[in-house]
């Protein structure tokens, strides 16, 4: 690491007025890499932005939709005794809730910035594999109407979004709810997978070059942490409800105690991957925190590598702690004191990362807009959150607050504040990118100052509440519980959160309309999305980018060299080598394509008809096998001009240059 | 919000020679492809590897903890798998890596002819392990209804036959491509890493028959 | 804390394992307050106070001594956690009263181990304890998961089909707990709580010998007409009343219902009234509950309700 850890100034981009002179073709880059207009481009769009966006606004609205259940809950709560919902519905509300909010919005929303700005900020044309990621839209928003029709219907899952063996079992719901959820499972956990990928081999290989491992931006290393966690953890889930389906259709034992199964077996495989989720959920909303603080600090995150290796310990240690959601099924002691030791070894990489935001701030030249405000946020949110979870892990007192509100507030603390409150920041921080309009720095701070205060309102008095005896997913409580005022005082919260989130979705819409047009760089950030156009074109560079830096747009010398020589009548695209991103090969990335809407559809009816019959699974693998082929099978070259591959170039030599290596 | 608007002329960040004369990497002479780890398909490859490697380990990981769980294993009166069919497919298996790794080696040298030919041997042998499998499920001696031990060791099967059956149908298309379709270079990395995945299906039938086969036996 | 307005609270212990998790409690909490305090004061001070001039070293220096304090502390906090844990886990003494708590959607199944197995005594939905004297209860679960959670005496437990798990606890004092199910069992989860009644240690043993007595024939005519309802319906399919030939083992035990203070798992209190209620449409005041819908004439329901009041 040999650059200054000191800012650099933003006047590294001041110099608009020397234009260069263009080397690519501009216009033929945008034939290439657009897609056909109107409803067809839109549904065979690769390109990694518009799906991005897609997601982004997909999640958002489900989002908003747990939020109404959220309040619906707090609304039967309000009052002891209250008949506002019955058990039934009340239920499903909060199933419905904590599914959607985990599988729907947690991860979707976070992958969905890791599609739109992994690629521009490792400084790529696009995401690798990008038919495999618009396949994985098709997927997610299959997974959304599977939980949220039935729950319209009033026929949502209503066993908790844990779905606890044998409760889950067919023995306790009979009816098709608890099978709605496991594929629902199924659909969002392909979806996901196949993302996570995408974005590991993103990160792996179409970096700019000279962006070895040491000058990757962290929030691109935020999302290949996530990635690998996703990778490893939800199989997990993916057995779990397989096995769960089998057992509620196939007539399989997994977890039948009657003959040979096992409740816990569940607890253990849903666990695995539950909570990895956690640091799956909040791993990208703390490499938010880092990007922020650092554009906003206007210097290189101090301890770049503490942070790196923080994120990347968390992503190991969040493995070994799953058996702390299960202390209270009375576990032989050895096993729980080593699940507390990492429930509390787990606290210091995150310590190290408050400590270098911290040092950032502290020596850089703050610049308080409102990204960083509701980043101040998620400190003061967050910090709560962590604390709250060191105590959770000490088993004694996890006996008493676990399954009570204590833990609804903690998990809230952790979530909301670990990415909510960051991801309100990156909105704010990304939207002049993601639309080319500036939002309202006033209505950005109402906003945060209504959700901060109602958020607060809301869920800290969940504390006391554990505290005093009120457990989880109870649809109603006595009279005289004592518990009446503070779940009173949260609903009042929840009109001040909900004031928040409106002023935020009135302040995009005004900025969609009205807003001043952003410039490529609004803040005066350092990495490579702000080294093209607010909006990306299509091929997101004009001039495929090199980088000397951490922060490229502080860093680069103004003779840093640009790529040329990626063909511009083709979609080609740079692969680099894994450790130093030197120039390897070029390869060429897919042209739009039906496929990968067919194939979901083949998918999901597949998931879909095997709820009802297992025969679904035979017959839906034909027209699966056919879209599959489809998206393989290659056109042909000259409808297309697809290149040939010179037999001469196979074997060529890496060059292997250094990036301020020759000149043309 | 709205799709991203076309980008506005003029506006060229990291463009070349902003003080000076323009420096470039000139990336032209590299080749458009490349096997191995310098492909992305290889990483997409060991990225699925990793996914279904997991899902198989935690398998079996649940087979020895119902195990754990249940006094006898398996249960009285079911005689353990019987052990010819699925010996025979090992036997099969790892037969089938010869043909696997010659074709992977003619994909290499971008050898049509040679990868047509080693690419039918190795259907041949996909096949030929497909229709054993369906000997060692009925040579199970369990049903997967009958009790956990008998649902984990379907899932355990099913599981590794799915894997078996889609990396048949993956060289059966491969194959056709390669017979009737527009063949470009590109195509012989596809070859590569159909073999690389071949590969895993055939290492993980290793534990995996350990598991089904002998962990009745001897344990 | 104002605990004592609170129906059940962790912080208002009355039970040495409750006293030893609500101090372990306190100090976590002073804790959190000077860490929590500690953190953001120094983020404040970076947000407000610009103090350019700070060396990469000393900013290193720093760092370093915070996350120095943060494992040392971490420590601390893992040895006080496993100390409370080791002495919680058990009251250990030969004196123990064994309980053994079941399970049901949604109530609980009590019973009180003896030697000789006609001593044995089953109730529901009620648990005597002696107080000073510890008590192990052996849960498990004959359906879904629940979880016992007494939170003036203890942490809580999972009854789960298939494993039957020890958890100690102890009430230093007389008085009326409330324990409530705790994991997520359906649809009435909301309304599965245990009266936990502490008492002398005399007062206890005489309610277990009454316990203990099968049902009286009653001696009224009426009562004894309802009796004859309740062996002619199909209460006797659920429920056993020893003593006679009502010997159904779905739902609670009803032998001594009249001498309990509430009325399906802590729902409704045990008054005439809402028995009435309670025998006719159950599912209007517990929906989803198991008991079913008992239509019957009034003067069949006034019998059965005088019966069920002698089952003192």
């Amino acid at each position: 690491m040999n650059d200054p850890d000191r800012a650099p100034h933003g006047d590294a981009r001041t110099a608009k007025a020397e234009l260069p002179p263009v080397l690519e073709d501009a216009a033929a880059l945008a034939r290439t890499w657009s897609d056909p207009p109107g409803l067809v481009g839109w549904i065979t769009t690769v390109d990694h932005k518009r799906i991005a966006l897609r997601y982004l606004v997909t999640a958002f609205v489900m989002f908003l939709g747990g939020g109404v259940l959220a309040s619906m809950m707090r609304l039967q709560l309000s009052r002891p005794e209250n008949t506002l919902f019955g058990p039934d519905f009340y239920n499903q509300l909060f199933t419905t809730h904590g599914t959607n909010m985990m599988f729907l919005f947690a991860v979707p929303v976070t992958q969905a910035l890791g599609i739109y700005f992994v690629p521009l900020m490792v400084g790529s044309r696009n995401i690798a594999f990008p038919r495999m990621v618009a396949y994985s839209y098709w997927l997610y928003l299959g997974g959304c109407l599977m939980l949220w029709v039935p729950f319209l219907l009033n026929t949502g899952p209503d066993m908790g979004w844990f779905s606890y063996a044998p409760l889950s079992e067919i023995l306790y719901t009979p009816t098709k709810r608890a099978d709605v959820w496991a594929q629902m499972i199924t659909f969002t956990e392909v979806a996901g997978l196949a993302v996570a990928v995408s974005i590991v081999v993103t990160a792996l290989k179409l970096r700019a070059p000279g962006m070895s491992l040491n000058r990757i931006p962290i929030f691109v290393w935020g999302m290949v942490v996530q990635s690998f966690m996703i990778i490893f953890a939800m199989p997990a889930i993916m057995l779990a409800s397989t096995a769960l389906i089998l057992d509620r259709l196939a007539n399989t034992h997994f977890f039948d105690v009657e003959r040979g199964g096992d409740a816990l077996l569940w607890q253990h495989l849903f666990w695995f991957f539950g909570h990895p989720e956690v640091y799956i959920i909040f791993i990208p909303g703390t490499a938010l925190v880092s990007t922020i603080v650092t554009s906003f600090s206007r210097r290189h995150i101090f301890g770049y590598l503490a942070v790196v290796l923080s994120l990347v310990s968390t992503g190991f240690v969040g493995f070994g702690l799953w058996v702390h959601h299960m202390f209270a099924t009375g576990l032989p002691k050895l096993g729980e004191s080593f699940f507390t030791a990492a429930s509390i070894i787990i606290a210091v990489p995150t310590g190290i990362q408050f400590f270098c935001w911290i040092a950032t701030l502290w020596s850089g030249r703050v610049s308080l807009k409102t990204p960083l405000v509701w980043v101040l946020g998620f400190f003061w949110v967050f910090l709560i959150g962590g604390l709250t979870g060191v105590m959770l892990a000490a088993v004694p007192l996890d006996l008493q607050v676990h399954d009570t509100y204590f833990v609804v507030a903690h998990l809230h603390y952790v979530l909301i504040g670990g990415t909510v409150f960051p991801l309100f920041g990156a909105f704010y921080y990304w939207w002049p990118k993601l639309t080319g309009r500036m939002m309202r720095e006033r209505l950005g701070i109402a906003s945060f100052a209504c959700f901060f205060v109602g958020f607060n309102l809301t869920f800290f008095p969940m504390h006391l509440l554990g505290l005093h005896g009120m457990p989880r997913r109870v649809y109603t409580y006595p009279p005289d519980a004592g518990w009446t005022t503070m779940n009173q005082l949260e609903l009042v919260g929840v009109a001040f959160m909900t004031l928040g989130t409106l002023l935020f979705l009135a302040d995009a819409w005004m900025a969609l309309r009205h807003g001043a047009t952003a410039t490529d760089d609004p803040w005066l950030a350092g990495t490579l999305e702000w080294a093209t156009t607010s909006p990306p074109p299509a091929y997101n560079f004009l001039h495929a980018p090199t980088v000397a830096g951490r922060e490229p747009v502080w860093d680069n010398p103004p003779d840093q060299p640009i790529v040329v020589g990626l063909r511009t009548d083709v979609r080609d695209v740079l692969v680099t080598h894994v450790m130093d991103a030197e120039p390897d090969h070029r390869t060429e990335f897919p042209e739009p394509t039906k496929w990968p809407l067919l194939t979901a559809l083949s998918t999901t009816a597949l998931f879909v008809g095997s709820i009802f019959t297992a025969w679904a699974v035979v017959y839906c693998a034909v027209p699966l096998f056919v879209s599959m082929t489809g998206w393989f099978w290659p056109k042909h070259p000259g409808e297309t001009g697809t290149q040939a591959w010179p037999i001469a170039h196979r074997t060529l030599p890496m060059p292997n240059e250094p990036p301020s290596g020759k000149a043309a | 919000m709205t799709a991203p608007q076309p980008p506005t002329a003029g506006q060229h960040a990291f463009a070349p020679g902003r003080r000076g004369a323009a420096r470039t990497i000139d990336v032209s002479m590299l080749a458009p492809g490349g096997f191995g780890h310098r492909s992305l398909m290889w990483w997409g490859t060991l990225g699925l590897v990793l996914i279904e490697g997991t899902m198989f380990a935690l398998t079996i990981g649940a087979y020895f903890y119902l195990r754990e769980r249940n006094t006898y294993w398996p249960p009285q009166n079911i005689a353990p798998p019987d052990l010819l069919w699925g010996t025979l497919n090992l036997l099969v298996l790892a037969a089938s890596a010869i043909p696997n790794e010659i074709a992977k080696k003619a994909a290499e040298r971008i050898d049509l002819r040679a990868v047509r030919l080693w690419l039918v041997v190795c259907l041949a042998f996909g096949v030929a392990f497909n229709a054993i499998r369906v000997f060692e499920f009925l040579h199970l001696n369990v049903t997967f209804s009958n009790d956990a031990y008998g649902s984990i060791v379907w899932m355990l099967l099913g599981l590794h036959t799915v894997h078996i059956a889609t990396d048949v149908a993956d060289t059966a298309v491969l194959t056709a491509l390669m017979f009737i379709g527009p063949v470009e270079e590109k195509r012989f990395v596809d070859v590569e890493e159909n073999a690389v995945y071949w590969y895993f299906v055939v290492a993980t039938w290793l534990p995996i028959y350990g598991v089904i086969y002998w962990a009745p036996r001897i344990i | 804390m104002i605990a004592a307005s609170f129906l059940q609270s962790a912080l208002d212990p009355a039970g040495p394992q409750a006293a030893h998790i609500a101090r372990l409690w306190w100090l976590l909490l002073a804790i959190a307050v000077v860490v929590f305090v500690a953190v953001l004061g120094f983020l404040a001070a970076a947000i407000l106070h610009r103090r350019r001039d700070t060396t990469e070293a000393s900013l290193t220096y720093a760092v370093s001594i915070a996350v120095g304090l943060t494992v040392v502390t971490l420590f601390a906090i893992l040895i006080v956690t496993v100390w409370t844990e080791r002495i919680n886990a058990t009251l250990g003494a030969a004196s123990a009263v064994t309980i053994e708590l079941t399970g049901h959607q949604f109530w609980w199944e009590v019973q009180y181990d003896a030697a000789n197995p006609v001593d044995r005594v089953t109730t529901a939905n009620e648990m005597h304890i002696p107080v000073g004297r510890p008590v192990v209860l052996k849960v498990t679960s004959r359906d879904v998961i629940h979880s016992f959670w007494a939170p003036n005496l203890h942490g809580k437990r999972d009854l789960i089909p298939g494993y039957t798990t020890a958890i100690w606890l102890q009430a230093d004092r007389p008085d009326v707990f409330r324990a409530q199910c705790a994991e997520f069992c359906g649809r009435q989860h909301a309304h599965m709580a245990l009266q936990i009644v502490a008492e002398p240690e005399p007062a206890f043993e005489r309610w277990l010998n009454a316990e203990r007595a099968p049902a009286h024939d009653p001696a009224d005519a009426g009562a004894l007409r309802g009796r004859d309802v309740f062996m002619k319906r199909q209460c006797v399919l659920c429920h056993q009343i020893r003593g006679t030939s009502a010997n159904g083992l779905v739902g609670p035990e009803l032998t001594h219902l009249a001498s309990r203070g509430t009325l399906a798992a802590g729902t409704l209190p045990n008054t005439t009234g809402h028995l009435a209620g309670w025998i006719i449409n159950p599912q209007a005041l517990k929906p989803g509950s198991q008991m079913p819908q008992n239509a019957m004439a009034s003067d069949e329901l006034q019998s059965l309700l005088a019966y069920l009041e002698t089952l003192k």
